[in-house]
């Protein structure tokens, strides 16, 4: 079915490594205390995302032009492409303006324990 | 009807009125308040001329009457129901509209006199503009609900204006009563509207008449009980027994208030409404004569009642149930056209005795009381004048109006065989009395020696107060004539005809009326007989009457106890299962514990939600994650296999 890939490297390689960055961002993303590693594994958890996307995208590029269903399939694929620009552009601005909040929280509260940034307490 | 004129500014033009002046009035000056107060009616009375001149213009053509103008827009459009916004003119609205468009100008240009003191002008004149409005709007209606949104609204301008002086606790007080006993009758009106949908599917006044012609089968039974509802209605806005105790205490408000809503317009209102739905009641001879019984006993009855009344305006609050008792009268013995010619002559000759006894109380100082009047005819000269004309015109002494249209009256009443002679002597009986109690007023306060202090400094009476009194006593003289007949409604009765019918049954010869109206007025003079004797030469005899018939005169003054029996019978216990039962069960309990109820459980929900929002960064991260988990659980986990019904309701949703 695949040409390109599977004769170098499986695709559940891909996906495994994926998910394997996914869960790594998840775990950092609830047991960090440190703002800037949250927002860290956060944009791990994208570029996680980000690399199933570009996966499946090369999967279905190079697909047997014989199978039923192979153009449209090709037809699809760039789009999986573009989806990465979407998210990193996303993951960008996010960026931004995290950084942007997080130094403006440093100022304030002159820490970034995610556990001492309680205000919104009532 | 011509093209340019357009009803529907007959009763906006007031309105306008009433929202410059409510709404800017109390910040503008009194000039600009009075000009525009007094130019709404003028423009609405000039309109009303206009559709006469039409009227004059087309007599060769075919009648344009009735014209009939229509909102494009309908009003509701439910199903089979179609109530548009229309009005109608005919001879019958043309004659209301020129009474409450001229005589409320005249009391318009009165009140500019009487109110300039008065704090809350601005508020005045708002007020009694949306009177108009809402009166014009009841007279030029088309169909029944139109006409009971105008119903409804000048009972809130009476409301309004009975409580002007709302500091007063009487004056509050009366206010709220005159709205609540009119709620009665209200009730009245509503059911008959709805028995009218539910057996003719309309309420335009013209198709039903045409429903109610084109077949002779409906005659007692539903048309009997829907006229009997309209007369509940009627009954209440004109303060007919057993409704009527709202209109004494509505004396409370200032005098052309009185004037021009609880004598000459408002109070009308009622008659008019039978008036505009005689052919129910004329299909229904019970109600009719129902409507005949209720105003020749309330004509008498308030007739006794002003016999002994010693404040001024609450002698002419009762005369004026006792006129509205004649108007009914008319009404029950089918001679629509004669209630409605006293209807416009009671308007003149009212209207000018409440204005001239406003003149008296602003000349003397806000003094009411007739004991404490006497010898006024020479220090207001003026009001004299004309307040002899209006007593002289109540009481029935020709030339004046009133002699024509209670003549009117009393003879169609004759003519309904026995059960009419009985209502004749009553009405004989009442007309009597009336002279009697109007020339004791007469009396009372303009001759004799003055009885107290208050008349020693008396305020002169300006030409804006002075002007519609002399123009309404001109009205109340020459007034009778516009029937152009001796006896009988004459040519204003042919005028009505195309709406109200002739008079069922004329007389069966003129001479028997002559007699009827010689009668009349001998006991006219009779009254006025009886009057001098008692109050001009003899002043120590009414004192002696009372004490020799002790009884009588305490019932008299104590007003037949009607109100303290209401009182007993309805309010207290009303107020007492309000107390014991609908402020703890209902009110306490029921409402006030769904209330709590409600609250509770939002209160006791957010108290446990609140928990959730700790301010904690890293819970919230975990909820996020927990949630995301959960979705992902729903989506991946194959649920069909474990429970395969759930597959159905997927293709349902899928299909959809």
């Amino acid at each position: 079915m695949s040409t390109f890939l599977s004769q170098q490297v499986p695709l559940s390689w891909y996906l495994l490594l994926s998910a394997v960055l996914f869960s790594l961002g998840i775990i950092g993303f609830l047991i960090k205390r440190n703002l800037i590693t949250v927002f860290m594994s956060i944009e791990l958890m994208l570029n996680a995302v980000n690399l199933s996307f570009v996966t499946f995208a090369r999967q279905w590029q190079f697909c047997d032009p014989s199978t039923q269903g192979c153009l449209l399939a090709q037809a699809h694929a760039v789009k999986g492409q573009i989806f990465v620009f979407f998210v990193m552009m996303v993951a960008a601005a996010e960026a931004a303006v995290g950084l942007a909040i997080i130094i403006a929280v440093f100022r304030a509260r002159a820490t970034l324990a995610v556990d001492r940034i309680d205000l919104m307490k009532l | 009807m011509n093209g340019y004129l357009h009803l529907w500014l007959i009763p906006l033009l007031p309105f306008a009125g009433f929202l410059f002046n409510g709404v800017l009035g109390k910040r503008l000056p009194k000039w600009i308040v009075t000009t525009v107060a007094l130019l709404a009616p003028l423009a609405s009375f000039a309109l009303v001329l206009l559709a006469v001149s039409s009227l004059l213009g087309a007599q060769d053509g075919p009648s344009p009457f009735p014209f009939v103008e229509t909102c494009p827009l309908a009003w509701i459009n439910i199903g089979t129901l179609h109530i548009d916004f229309s009005f109608i003119l005919d001879q019958l609205s043309l004659v209301m509209l020129l009474v409450v468009t001229g005589v409320g100008f005249l009391i318009h240009i009165y009140s500019v006199g009487y109110m300039k003191v008065e704090a809350g002008y601005a508020r005045y004149f708002s007020y009694l503009n949306l009177f108009l409005f809402f009166m014009t709007v009841l007279v030029l209606a088309g169909n029944a609900l139109l006409m009971f949104v105008g119903w409804e609204g000048v009972g809130l301008a009476s409301y309004l204006l009975i409580g002007f002086w709302f500091q007063k606790t009487t004056a509050a007080d009366a206010g709220k009563k005159a709205f609540i006993v009119n709620r009665i009758g209200d009730f009245g009106f509503l059911i008959g509207m709805f028995l009218l949908l539910a057996n003719f599917g309309t309420l335009t006044f013209t198709e039903i008449a045409t429903k109610l012609g084109q077949d002779p089968g409906w005659t007692g039974g539903v048309v009997t009980v829907i006229a009997l509802c309209l007369l509940l209605g009627a009954t209440g806005k004109s303060a007919q027994l057993p409704l009527y105790i709202w209109l004494p205490d509505a004396m409370e408000g200032p005098t052309p208030v009185s004037a021009l809503i609880h004598a000459a317009t408002m109070v009308t209102a009622g008659v008019y409404m039978i008036a505009r739905n005689h052919v129910l009641f004329d299909h229904s001879p019970f109600a009719l004569s129902i409507v005949a019984v209720v105003g020749a006993a309330t004509a008498l009855f308030a007739a006794t009642i002003a016999l002994v009344q010693t404040d001024i305006k609450r002698v002419l609050a009762y005369s004026t149930i006792s006129q509205l008792g004649y108007m009914f009268l008319g009404c029950g013995v089918a001679a629509y056209s004669a209630a409605i010619f006293h209807l416009v002559t009671h308007a003149f000759f009212k209207a000018l005795l409440f204005l001239a006894a406003g003149s008296v109380i602003h000349a003397i100082g806000g003094e009411q009381d007739l004991r404490k009047m006497g010898g006024l005819r020479k220090k207001l000269p003026v009001t004299f004048a004309v307040t002899t004309v209006g007593v002289l015109a109540i009481a029935g002494i020709p030339p004046f109006a009133g002699f024509f249209s209670k003549d009117a009256i009393l003879a169609a009443a004759f003519a309904q065989g026995d059960t009419g002679k009985a209502l004749w002597f009553v009405g004989l009986l009442t007309a009597l009395l009336t002279s009697f109690y109007m020339f004791r007023l007469w009396y009372l306060a303009f001759f004799g020696k003055p009885r107290s202090e208050a008349e020693t400094h008396h305020h002169p009476t300006p030409w804006s107060m002075l002007v519609p009194l002399v123009i309404l006593a001109l009205l109340s003289i020459g007034g009778g004539w516009i029937s152009g007949a001796w006896t009988g409604v004459g040519r204003f009765g042919s005028f009505l005809a195309p709406v109200l019918g002739l008079t069922a049954t004329d007389p069966e010869s003129a001479a028997l009326e002559v007699t009827l109206s010689v009668v009349a007025v001998v006991v006219a003079v009779l009254g006025w007989f009886m009057a001098e004797l008692f109050y001009g030469q003899k002043p120590d005899s009414p004192a002696k009457l009372a004490a020799a018939l002790p009884g009588a005169y305490k019932l008299l003054v104590g007003k037949y106890y009607v109100d303290q029996i209401y009182g007993a019978c309805i309010v207290k216990p009303l107020l007492l299962f309000s107390k014991y039962f609908l402020s703890p069960v209902v009110d306490t309990a029921l409402l006030g514990g769904t209330a709590w109820l409600l609250g509770g459980t939002a209160t006791f929900a957010g108290a446990l939600l609140q928990r959730w929002q700790s301010g904690n960064l890293r819970s919230y991260a975990a909820w996020l994650t927990a949630g995301a988990a959960a979705v992902l659980l729903f989506v991946v986990v194959p649920w069909y296999l474990v429970w395969p019904a759930s597959l159905d309701f997927v293709w349902k949703v899928a299909r959809h």
